[in-house]
């Protein structure tokens, strides 16, 4: 092998993947260059925690980075951005999401809910959050607000699910600090406190 | 002992914020006038840059400037070990070479595929084993493959023969780089009933920390103010301000929440990438962002060491292990850095106490991951290891599992490790009685092997430990004329919540109610004294020593001002309800609010201008200056202390085995700790637990893997990795702790966070063994595929020893 490479022959020539090409796509979609021209409408409503927001969104991007870096709801966290560790769960039609996986652009007509949208107007922990308060459910923390809206996710569906249940309503999160257990408390102590 | 806060739940202030989302971690802070930097990274395991043309990237609209390692090293890279902030010669895939700064990502990240850099390609090596035989390749600079202590790079190698006759699992015969021993080894193995003699292997496997470091920087009037992430501020802060060439009064810190550390943001120079922001910033002179991928928070975010050994046991007829030979191949990948070997052998002497041990061990690198401090470095390797070869040597000498681990405790009094250093206190057989109890260990003893279909059940006991606290540090209190307790604690918040329970000894030494104490972190501006890095579960011993320090500083101070004012002497006055008084007569007093004016009245020493401690640090002493004449103060430094307190933990588990698929369910889990008095138990059983899941991790999932051909991670991702998932854990974890006080500890306490992992891992591994009738893997982790091969009776698709592979 030639002992003399190039970056970009290299690449070219034998990696598709990896770290030499580490972060292609990932918050590109949050800015505003090279759009393609007569494309998709870039102006869009979406309707965020009850409220319709109006929000420039490239055709590529996606929900997290629009509410990360649009709408400046940061409590979405991106762990791993390809859709593993379930850092950026949101709610879409209640439905618990990966917001790194899907386009802004497919979220016009659905009801997108963040862990911002969950304390009652008078400040009011949602139950959930009251119990994993009460329970120390987070350990860092990093992970927290995904685990909450996979919770809010399976009690609406499930208000009274067993351990069991629990267990794997949530397994699509990952919490690195391992504190599946004290989560999971505090899953069952929310189905208590309705 | 009857506490206030001590040993008593609490909501730790920072948990709201937590689960509302509120709470910032770096990535979440923006500033006006801010741009992107993205990174260029090595696409190959071993190479030079030759040159570097961004002349077409520089043209660009949006593009503000580049930065490489010349720029951030004008002198030179220095010759250690451990991560650069970038680097001419970069010895693993991934490793940051330059640093483009621009408008928005996008154009970042155009301006970098234009760029053209030439590297000259050197060979790569992914197997210490590979590298330590002559000819193999050399994972560092200048050929090297390894790196001596207070000597510097050098190269290590063995015959061919050598490597063979190891990889086919004899005694390593080459010359160990470091060895240390105790006792007859000779007479131990002389004496012994039962010997048994295995190679291993233990996986190197990443961090993985979920918040990538992300890391934000910009500079105003002089000052740098850096947004990024740590396992304390004020140890991280001390670290980085060399590193990014600023004055230790100039940096700000800020850091209010960190996504997890696990060893690999304890210290400023395993996060040197928070430099690159910093010295953009600098050199562009607007804010600057950087954000990290997971793939590249796998490349710079650290790993733990991988073990190839050699390990021979003795035992006496009636179970004392007599003799423990270890030799260690310890695979310090591309940066180098690491004692994990000698950590496994000390680990060994701690929880098994043998008449005689001797450490061989040598560190290789490889051009994978850099390698650092990973949650029990060593201690929690060898755990897996070394727990099946108690359980045979118990059956074959027919002697209970218990009864082996109890008749080779630590007691109080012992002494281990190659200093042979007392225990400040040790509890290992109260907390195998408890941990068995608990269990019902005995009672399950019936099911052990027990085979319904294709499954089976296997019962596991394992012990952990870590060497849990440190001193030497300083502490700072004040109030102000409301009478509320101020704590500067320069811990940091990655989960443990230590900044807030160790604050807890403050409050407890001056009888606060919680609600009236302000926990001051966050940023060290602040005015946060120096705190020892949250690593090796030291966090709790090391700083609510500091925190009572500088409370019982300032309860002194009211005393004697009291004792002046009101008459009497300082001894005969106490505090209660916020207020200090005399003890014969409670009505004769000041309220905190009165006590505060007046010591604010009567300055100098009693507002920090004046007599403070000798050896407070730099960090502390500017902290302090800052604070000099505008609180009561109280100020502490911690003198050092004797002793080794240990973290110990056992674990008891259950599991039932398939031996169609290999996989197996973890049925029932329970682990208790000794570590001291617990002063916050919900913190505790988050920590035990937590630990439990990394063990199951270690002992089961987790590893690295790298193309052969081209050294390209391919477990750059947290399924690949494999963490632990909530389906992979039991459904509960029972926990629980023996609670006797330290008395190195002002409160008792000792650490834990690295115990409960190595615990776990090694009930684990003894478990599998057991259901497998006791095949010993003498590997971590067990995989399924390793199972199926056993049961199959199929070789194994990898070279013996294998690091970075499949295999180990």
């Amino acid at each position: 092998m030639n002992p003399k490479v190039t970056r970009r022959r290299f690449i070219k020539g034998v990696v598709a993947s990896g770290a030499a090409a580490t972060t292609t796509g990932m918050w590109y979609a949050a800015n505003g260059q090279n759009r393609p021209s007569g494309a998709v409408e870039r102006l869009i409503r979406i309707n965020v925690n009850g409220q319709l927001r109006s929000v420039d969104v490239a055709p590529q991007e996606t929900l997290a980075s629009t509410l990360r870096y649009k709408l400046g709801l940061t409590g979405t966290k991106l762990g791993c951005n390809r859709g593993e560790c379930g850092a950026c769960t949101v709610l879409v039609d209640d439905v618990a999401t990966y917001a790194c996986s899907v386009l802004t652009h497919s979220m016009k007509n659905a009801l997108i809910e963040t862990v911002e949208g969950l304390e009652s107007p008078n400040g009011d922990l949602h139950p959930v959050q009251q119990a994993f308060v009460e329970e120390l459910s987070p350990q860092c923390g990093y992970c927290t607000p995904g685990q909450v809206m996979a919770a809010v996710a399976l009690l609406r569906e499930n208000p009274n699910p067993t351990r069991e249940e629990a267990r794997h309503a949530m397994s699509g999160n990952i919490c690195r600090c391992g504190s599946y257990d004290s989560y999971l408390d505090g899953v069952m102590r929310a189905a208590q406190l309705g | 002992m009857a506490y206030m806060h001590i040993g008593k739940d609490f909501v730790p202030p920072d948990v709201p914020g937590k689960v509302t989302g509120r709470i910032k971690y770096a990535e979440d802070y923006t500033r006006e006038g801010m741009v992107y930097s993205r990174l260029l990274t090595s696409p190959i395991p071993h190479a030079r840059v030759l040159d570097i043309d961004a002349s077409e990237a520089l043209a660009m609209d949006g593009v503000f400037g580049i930065l490489t390692a010349d720029d951030v090293y004008p002198d030179g890279e220095p010759q250690s070990t451990g991560l650069k902030i970038l680097t001419n010669e970069p010895t693993l895939v991934g490793e940051p070479i330059l640093a483009v700064a621009a408008i928005d990502e996008k154009t970042a990240e155009t301006a970098i595929s234009r760029i053209n850099v030439t590297f000259e390609r050197l060979p790569f090596v992914l197997d210490p084993l590979d590298s330590l035989a002559e000819g193999g390749a050399n994972a560092y600079p200048g050929d090297q493959n390894t790196f001596v202590f207070r000597q510097g790079f050098a190269t290590e190698k063995w015959t061919e023969d050598q490597v063979a006759s190891f990889r086919a699992g004899n005694e390593p015969t080459g010359e160990p780089q470091q060895t240390w021993s105790l006792g007859d080894l000779e007479a131990g193995f002389a004496a012994s009933e039962f010997v048994y003699e295995t190679t291993f292997t233990t996986a190197g496997y990443p961090h993985h920390s979920m918040e990538p470091r992300s890391a934000m920087a910009y500079w105003e009037d002089g000052k740098l103010y850096l947004h990024g992430t740590s396992q304390s501020l004020t140890a991280l802060a001390d670290g980085m301000a060399p590193i990014i060439g600023v004055p230790k009064k100039d940096i700000v810190f800020i850091n209010a929440a960190t996504g997890g550390g696990f060893g690999q943001r304890a210290r400023a120079n395993s996060i040197p990438s928070m430099a690159i922001p910093a010295k953009m910033s600098q050199k562009i002179n607007r804010p600057v962002m950087m954000r990290i991928t997971r793939e590249e928070e796998f490349t710079i975010g650290g790993a733990r060491q991988g073990f190839q050994g050699w390990i021979k046991v003795g035992f006496k007829p009636d179970g004392v292990m007599s003799a423990c030979d270890l030799y260690i191949i310890s695979d310090n990948g591309g940066k180098g850095g690491g004692g994990d070997a000698s950590s496994a052998a000390d680990c060994i002497d701690v929880l098994y106490q043998p008449d005689a041990l001797r450490f061989r061990g040598t560190s290789i690198g490889s051009n994978t991951g850099h390698r650092g401090a990973q949650r029990g470095p060593g201690q929690n390797q060898i755990a897996p290891i070394i727990a099946p070869i108690l359980d045979k040597a118990a059956d074959a000498l027919g002697i209970s599992r218990l009864e082996i681990r109890k008749i080779n405790a630590p007691h109080n009094g012992d002494v281990a490790g190659p200093r042979q250093t007392p225990f400040t206190s040790a509890y290992v057989p109260e907390s195998l009685d408890l941990a068995t109890q608990q269990f019902d260990w005995e009672g399950r003893q019936a099911r052990r092997r027990q085979r319904k279909g294709s499954k089976v059940i296997g019962l596991g006991l394992g012990q952990g430990y870590h060497n849990a606290g440190r001193s030497g540090m300083d502490g700072i209190v004040t109030m102000g004329t409301d009478g509320r307790l101020k704590i500067h604690n320069g811990v940091g918040n990655l989960g443990t919540y230590s900044y807030a329970s160790t604050s807890r000894a403050a409050a407890e030494v001056l009888k606060m109610p919680w609600e009236n104490c302000d926990v001051l972190n966050v940023r060290t501006d602040n005015h946060l004294p120096i705190t020892s890095p949250q690593d090796g579960s030291n966090s709790i011993f090391t700083n609510t020593r500091t925190m009572f320090g500088a409370a019982t500083d300032m309860l002194n101070k009211m005393k004697q001002i009291a004792a002046n004012d009101l008459g009497g002497d300082p001894a005969d006055y106490d505090v209660s309800n916020e207020r200090v008084h005399q003890i014969a007569d409670e009505s004769v007093g000041y309220t905190y609010a009165d006590i505060a004016r007046r010591a604010m009245e009567l300055g100098g020493k009693y507002t920090g201008e004046a007599d403070l401690p000798d050896e407070l640090a730099e960090w502390t002493q500017i902290s302090v200056s800052r604070l000099a004449g505008s609180a009561f103060m109280g100020v502490y430094h911690d003198a050092r202390h004797e002793g080794n307190p240990p973290g110990f933990t056992v674990t008891c588990c259950e599991i039932e085995l398939d031996l169609e698929t290999g996989k197996y369910a973890i049925l029932d889990m329970v682990t208790i700790a000794d570590s001291g008095t617990i002063v916050h138990p919900q913190g505790m059983e988050n920590q035990l637990v937590g630990g439990a899941v990394w063990g199951i991790g270690l002992a089961g999932y987790e590893r690295h893997v790298y193309d052969p051909q081209n050294g390209l991670p391919a477990s750059t991702g947290y399924w690949q990795s494999k963490v632990p998932t909530y389906l992979d854990t039991p459904v509960k974890i029972g926990t629980g702790w023996v609670d006797l006080p330290d008395p190195e500890n002002p409160v008792g306490a000792r650490g834990i966070g690295e115990p409960s992992m190595g615990a776990v891992s090694a009930a684990l591994a003894a478990a599998i063994t057991d259901a497998l009738g006791g095949h010993h893997f003498a590997s971590a982790p067990i995989t399924a595929d390793m199972i199926i091969n056993h049961l199959a009776g199929t070789e194994e698709n990898a070279v013996p020893l294998a690091q970075n592979n499949f295999r180990g």
